[in-house]
């Protein structure tokens, strides 16, 4: 399906984004996925994706650093000639209460999580430009939408994606790059095992489907928002959550 | 698949028939010619779509079409509410006979076809339904205040019986398109369709193909997490 295509998926080796790279890889792209901690596992998950024949090449770089980004962008050209597909991913939580959130708590997952989605755009926007084609999908959050105690700057953060996501949908409506949101509601990855186990029962207790939803069912929303003949649909927040907002 | 004969809705009849399902297509009497033709540009796949003639906005209609098709074919995996009519008028001029009719086609009908198959999908606890609204049903349209309120209250419609049916396997969605390339996009004023275009920011009308597509993704089976959601594919033209 993305034979001779490149995709960025930024926090690309973990969790949702892990899935999105494996799927696109699977579907034929080549993948170069961004990661910031962890660069042991990173590499685990790179070669593992390897073993299955899968391109996948794995790039550290903090998004919440324009400089990063630029370096990175430039290293998948480097290496793949081209940048067909971003997949804004990365983001973090910093959980506390507004009352106890610290002004750095707020602007550490700020920086990460819509700043750095602008600025790795940014970074790959003018070559989608000038090759007149592209697709940025940016993983908002149904939190984005509801709200969540002790989420604030979360929930802040992936509303403005929304925010961020339509006008560049605007600004890129007649040059061939589509800018669409997928909003997961509570998938299974380590960011929700962190939730601690009574909060979790509650929250499932919540959703309609009273199950955690699956990061491969988050990855083929994006995938098929960036085929070829999704180019009519910009500026669209697709919701995966079991029901949960509505 | 209502309203499974012409536009958005043949689109759809023809991809599903195309991916190997049997689809049922129901329309008014002159639609079965349009069936006809649907199938024969099938290659190989014509057999597997048929002509029901049913009026949606009838409710023993909905639900005898419905009995049929699953005595013929053992099952419903799928119901597609695509059928819709316009009635186009401003409030001021519109008739209570207007409201009343597109409402009942494209409110109504959707409800009673729900109805007629939900049991057989409970019982199958598997089940997908797309309800076609319209970005207009999210915008409003001057000159549609019957077609946005059926519009808007199909979303209405497709959040609550997702959550009646969330944990039985079956996903009600709605997918709303914007102006799309069909004979009801093409009965609007000459204007009024260069002005739909100039206020689309990709500066072009969809094609139905492009909706056919969407609506199959969230049929396919690995969708199941995907549900009371409305998912807009209009070019930009309301986010």
């Amino acid at each position: 399906m993305f034979e001779g295509r490149v995709a960025l998926v930024t926090g690309g080796t973990r969790g949702i984004g892990a899935a999105i790279t494996e799927m696109l890889a699977l579907s034929g792209a080549s993948v170069a996925a961004g990661y910031n901690r962890g660069g042991e596992s990173a590499e685990r998950f790179a070669s593992a994706m390897r073993e299955k024949g899968a391109k996948v090449s794995i790039h550290q770089g903090r998004v919440d650093h324009a400089e990063d980004c630029n370096r990175v962008a430039q290293e998948v050209m480097d290496g793949f000639g081209r940048i067909d597909y971003l997949v804004n991913n990365a983001g973090i939580t910093v959980d506390k209460t507004v009352r106890k959130m610290t002004v750095d708590d707020w602007r550490q997952v700020l920086d990460v999580n819509l700043s750095g989605a602008f600025q790795m755009t940014k970074a790959v926007l003018e070559h989608m430009i000038e090759r007149g084609s592209g697709r940025i999908v940016n993983i908002s959050s149904v939190i984005g939408e509801t709200g969540n105690i002790g989420q604030a700057n979360y929930a802040a953060s992936k509303a403005g994606l929304f925010g961020f996501s339509k006008s560049l949908a605007l600004e890129m409506a007649q040059k061939g790059i589509t800018v669409n949101c997928v909003a997961p509601g509570f998938i299974a990855t380590e960011m929700v095992s962190a939730i601690p186990e009574a909060a979790l029962a509650k929250v499932v207790e919540k959703i309609p489907q009273r199950r955690l939803g699956q990061p491969s069912e988050v990855a083929r929303v994006v995938r098929f928002l960036l085929e070829d003949d999704s180019s009519y649909i910009t500026g669209a927040v697709y919701h995966v959550n079991g029901g949960l907002d509505m | 698949m209502t309203g499974g004969a012409r536009g958005i809705g043949g689109a759809i009849s023809t991809l599903l028939a195309e991916d190997g399902a049997t689809v049922a297509v129901l329309g008014l009497p002159e639609d079965r010619e349009r069936a006809q033709g649907l199938a024969a540009r099938l290659n190989g796949a014509a057999s597997r779509i048929h002509f029901y003639q049913s009026d949606v906005s009838i409710y023993d209609q909905c639900r005898e079409t419905v009995d049929a098709v699953r005595k013929e074919y053992g099952r419903i995996d799928f119901l597609v509410n695509n059928a819709g009519i316009t009635r186009d008028h401003t409030v001021r001029k519109m008739t209570v006979d207007e409201w009343e009719k597109v409402l009942q086609v494209n409110l109504s009908g959707p409800f009673f076809m729900i109805k007629a198959v939900l049991d057989t999908m409970v019982e199958q606890g598997f089940g997908r339904i797309v309800n076609v609204s319209s970005v207009v049903g999210e915008a409003g349209n001057f000159g549609q205040a019957n077609y946005s309120a059926a519009k808007a209250g199909l979303i209405g419609l497709t959040k609550t019986v997702a959550l009646e049916v969330a944990k039985r396997g079956i996903t009600v969605n709605a997918v709303a398109p914007g102006f799309i390339d069909t004979d009801m996009t093409k009965a609007m004023p000459e204007l009024a369709i260069e002005t739909a275009i100039a206020q689309t920011p990709v500066r072009a009308l969809g094609q139905p193909e492009e909706v056919a597509r969407l609506v199959r993704f969230l049929l396919d089976e690995n969708s199941g997490y995907i549900t009371g959601a409305v998912y807009n594919i209009n070019g930009g033209w309301y986010m």
